[in-house]
């Protein structure tokens, strides 16, 4: 990978409609592009990102944000850091499970924690938590009950 | 917490024919003894506390010179359950059940503070601020964690409680005792009951005797 910049041309010319930002380092991509630029990037063979090392969901005032780390072990490359954006109310992310199995399990602890519903998941369940717990503990709103 | 050991055989006297190659004891003293030489402590561990009492069972500490070396993996056959480590949310239920599953006479000592009283997790969502919430508890051993050097201090300390207990007056032999806990369970926002109010009063001090 040249540069991020060159990543980000690339992948416009490749998928005419899909627009990113370039932010700080990372690519921002709209939810409604995130799962076809997810199969691009993982099977360009220009860049080939087999390895998502993370999904991380963040709680922002205005916005929920998964961030995910992708590296291509084929290639060398990485990491590649790329935002997705969502709504705070019922905000929904498709799911990149069918592309990289790796993120089976923490898309799932992002919903646990944060409620982030990753739309394609196969097993969207809580994780961490016990099925019929109503909150989303991670979120800055939550209030913690007064034991 | 500890009782002096109420012993009726006059301790000069005892010493005394004991020199003489006669020894005395009574039926309680010798029950008592049996018993606190083999307190079967349960084997689990919770967190980082559980590694501390992997140390004080392994040969440098070695808590089987106080007859506690054997770590039982069923509640059928432990005397004492050492709850080490922070106790979630989630395995404070299955905590009480394994509580509830050892048979009579059993003992419990928190080990650290999260189980305790929550510790540096105190104000986490998922921590439960304590297991004396849920099932009564012998000795309290503060510390984070505490060292081997602690766990068998709390174990003498355990020791010298059950020397002091009376064959006749301890309450498993007593009729209609019933010392089951409530198993909590999940609520939607936390466990339910909060606490047993039965084994725990919020906001009670209670008296902590050291030494
Ligand atoms: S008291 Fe300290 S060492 Fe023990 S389980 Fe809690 S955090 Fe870990």
């Amino acid at each position: 990978m040249k540069s991020l910049e060159e990543l980000k041309q690339n992948l416009e010319s490749k998928m005419p409609g899909v627009t990113s930002v370039l932010e700080e380092g990372c690519l921002v991509i709209s939810k409604n592009d995130w799962l076809e630029v997810a199969k691009f990037l993982k099977s360009s063979p220009l860049y080939s990102f087999d390895y998502l090392s993370s999904v991380t969901g963040v709680d922002y005032p205005d916005r929920l944000e998964a961030v995910y780390h992708l590296y291509s072990i084929e290639k060398k490359i990485g990491p590649l850091t790329v935002k997705v954006r969502t709504d705070r109310q019922k905000g929904e992310i498709p799911s990149v499970t069918p592309v990289w199995r790796s993120a089976e399990f923490q898309e799932r602890e992002a919903f646990d924690l944060l409620g982030i519903h990753f739309t394609g998941h196969p097993d969207l369940r809580r994780i961490l938590m016990w099925e019929g717990f109503a909150f989303h503990p991670l979120r800055k709103d939550y209030v913690a009950e007064n034991d | 917490m500890t009782t002096p050991n109420t012993s009726q055989v006059d301790p000069n006297l005892k010493s005394e024919m004991q020199k003489k190659g006669i020894f005395v004891t009574t039926i309680n003293d010798l029950y008592n003894w049996g018993r606190r030489s083999s307190v079967w402590p349960l084997q689990f561990g919770l967190a980082c506390c559980a590694i501390e009492m992997i140390a004080t069972a392994c040969a440098r500490y070695d808590i089987d010179r106080f007859g506690a070396g054997l770590f039982r993996p069923s509640p059928r056959q432990a005397d004492l359950m050492i709850v080490a480590g922070t106790v979630t949310k989630k395995m404070a239920p299955q905590v009480v059940r394994l509580y509830n599953q050892m048979p009579e006479p059993k003992y419990c000592i928190t080990m650290g503070a999260c189980s305790i009283s929550g510790g540096p997790f105190k104000n986490g969502y998922n921590v439960l601020k304590g297991i004396d919430r849920y099932i009564p508890v012998d000795v309290h051993l503060p510390g984070c964690p505490p060292r081997p050097e602690a766990l068998l201090h709390g174990l003498i300390k355990l020791q010298e409680k059950i020397d002091g207990q009376v064959i006749e007056k301890t309450e498993w032999y007593q009729k209609g005792l019933k010392r089951e806990f409530p198993v909590p369970e999940f609520g939607p926002n936390g466990l339910i009951p909060p606490y047993n109010p039965d084994v725990f009063t919020p906001g009670q001090s209670r008296l902590i005797t050291t030494g």
